[in-house]
């Protein structure tokens, strides 16, 4: 067991997803004692106090989002989760939406009474049938037990909740992004300042938070902020749901208390590498995040300051492990046209810059590559960092150039002799 | 598209006031689930239904993937190729469904039964390769697994 669990307590079975088995572990109790007894602005404290940093990639502070936005301002606020998840690699907002869609809507309805917001949104994938259905039911079932609508359980208190469906875009992960398309318009990012707490939807304050950082929320409220602190390490308190895919044994999702070690996580959770191979690399938090080598990765522990002191994050959450084998070009070459592809095509540096690198990565695989391709990569991803409105642009970039840092030679033995100095694919084989 | 407006309204309620807006994306996808894809007459109606410039639709059906103007096979094969997928076999299975099928990735069978699509990660890496068939995920897929998946779709 990689330490204390906040999230995946209980056994999935057939129905533990359901309002009843919800409540019978105990759920609406915390959002009914925060009708009864809380104020809004405390419950933003105890938030705050938590120390809970958001779960999406960020890694930013959710009470200090929620400080933003003043309850007395007389403009209608906006509660978003943000159930987008496309960060590819990253798989763990599923598992609540599939198994705790309860936990999360309960957590919505604490979070909107202390932002006293009227209206809340989910904003899911599109992709996602079976979470959606999940969580559409979860919403009917709630609203039939009076937790949604007017002036819920006997309360002055009254929230609406529309799950809102994406439509195939991975930016619009991107909180701005994500509000243009409630708005119905194509999914760009907006420049900031003004905040989205400021101006977000509709021009009005609008908190985002992470589908993992809300469901936190509930808990938080429930046994206090202390209790959150005493889980994980001072500076990264409580838990992290991690997605891992790729070159592993057990891949899956893992509720890991903050501050584990990674090493006793490869072998004890996931079983170690895919048929007993060596390590060679993880992309820790989805594949935005730097890549770290099996030496870099090793000492470290599970926990968000100790992997950016390392120079990466832990992100999304979507850990990626790579054997021993694997060809990074490949690897990088599939980043690029996933870049390119997904590039809302606003600014010019990330619109044009990622089809220039995924022409570039293309003729080095094809065996045409040119000495001074590994430069071009380089060049174009510096120019992309701070010149685009959203981060996307500059994620891509760091993740090209960590790669080009740590594995420089397999892309010089392409550009060289055209073929790979491994194998030239991503599948390792079971043997 | 009329026949869908009495829906529209129900859906319409659940929103606050001054969001006809915000329909735009769930009232393009029920067009699509009904029809197989947005035609140019979907856009005309919808346009003046929810009081939205005609250019806003056709803005956000050229930037969702998930939004089509013509009509496919009856059944949409998605494969993902990312690098989860990628890793676990995606690229062999994607090989392997444009043999089967006897066609690229973005074409349709001559019998109309089958598109073929490869897509970005659909989130569902730790079961890797998956492959969407409309609605549905499959997952953890491997040639045999497709190829009796296929058969029993008409």
């Amino acid at each position: 067991m990689a330490g204390t669990k906040l999230l995946m307590t209980f056994p999935v079975t057939a129905t533990s997803h359901t309002l009843a088995d919800y409540r019978a572990r105990g759920g609406y109790a915390t959002l009914a004692r925060v009708l009864r007894e809380m104020k809004p602005e405390d419950v933003t404290k105890e938030v705050t106090a938590s120390g809970l940093q958001g779960r999406g990639g960020a890694a930013f502070p959710v009470g200090r989002k929620w400080q933003v936005v003043h309850l007395d301002d007389g403009q209608p606020h906006y509660l978003c989760a943000n159930a987008d998840e496309g960060e590819p690699g990253t798989f763990k907002d599923r598992w609540i939406l599939e198994n705790a869609p309860h936990l999360l809507l309960e957590s919505m309805l604490i979070a909107s009474y202390a932002l006293q917001v009227r209206n809340a949104f989910v904003y899911i994938r599109g992709e996602f049938d079976l979470p959606y259905r999940r969580l559409a039911a979860a919403v009917e079932e709630a609203y039939g037990a009076g937790y949604f609508g007017e002036r819920i359980l006997g309360s002055d208190f009254s929230c609406d909740v529309v799950v809102y469906r994406g439509a195939g875009s991975y930016v619009c992960g991107e909180a701005s992004a994500l509000i243009t398309s409630i708005e119905g318009k194509r999914g760009y990012p907006r420049n900031r300042p003004p905040r989205l707490t400021v101006r977000g939807l509709y021009q009005k304050p609008t908190v985002i938070n992470n589908v993992e950082s809300l469901a936190n929320i509930t808990g938080i409220i429930a046994n206090g902020a202390e209790a959150f602190r005493k889980v994980g390490t001072a500076k990264a308190p409580g838990t992290r749901l991690l997605s891992v895919s790729g070159h592993v044994e057990r891949p899956g999702v893992y509720e890991v208390e903050s501050g584990y070690p990674f090493r006793d996580f490869l072998r004890e959770e996931l079983g170690g590498v895919l048929g007993g191979r060596a390590l060679k690399a993880v992309i820790p938090g989805g594949i935005s995040a730097k890549v770290l080598t099996a030496a870099e990765i090793e000492p470290l522990a599970l926990d968000q300051s100790v992997f950016e002191a390392a120079g990466s994050t832990l992100g999304s959450g979507g850990m990626i492990v790579i054997a021993e084998g694997t060809c990074m070009v490949r690897l990088l070459q599939v980043m690029l046209r996933f870049y390119h592809h997904e590039s809302c095509g606003q600014c010019t540096p990330c619109r044009e810059g990622m089809g220039w690198m995924h022409r570039v990565i293309d003729r080095i695989v094809a065996g045409q590559g040119r000495p001074e391709d590994v430069a071009t990569l380089y060049h174009v991803s510096r120019w992309n960092d701070g010149t685009t409105i959203c981060g996307m642009g500059d994620a891509a970039g760091y993740a090209t150039t960590a790669i080009l840092d740590k594995f420089r030679d397999e892309f010089d033995y392409w550009i060289a002799n055209g073929r790979s100095k491994h194998r030239g694919v991503l599948e390792v084989g079971n043997a | 598209m009329k026949h869908l407006v009495p829906e529209f309204e129900r859906l319409k309620a659940r929103f606050p006031a001054g969001f006809e807006s915000s329909l735009v994306l769930p009232c393009l996808r029920r067009i699509q689930e009904d029809r197989g894809f947005v035609a140019d007459s979907d856009i005309a109606g919808l346009a003046a239904y929810l009081g939205v410039p005609r250019i806003q639709i056709e803005e956000a059906l050229s930037f969702y993937t998930q939004f089509r103007r013509k009509p496919i096979g009856r059944w949409h094969v998605q494969a993902c190729r990312n690098v989860s997928c990628s890793m676990r076999g995606a690229e062999r299975l994607i090989d392997h469904l444009r043999r089967r099928l006897g066609v690229a990735p973005g074409e349709t069978t001559p019998d109309g039964r089958f598109t073929l699509s490869t897509v970005e990660c659909l989130g569902s890496c730790g079961t890797a390769p998956v492959v969407m068939v409309n609605d549905a995920y499959h997952e953890g897929m491997t040639a045999e697994k497709i190829d009796a998946l296929l058969a029993g779709l008409e």
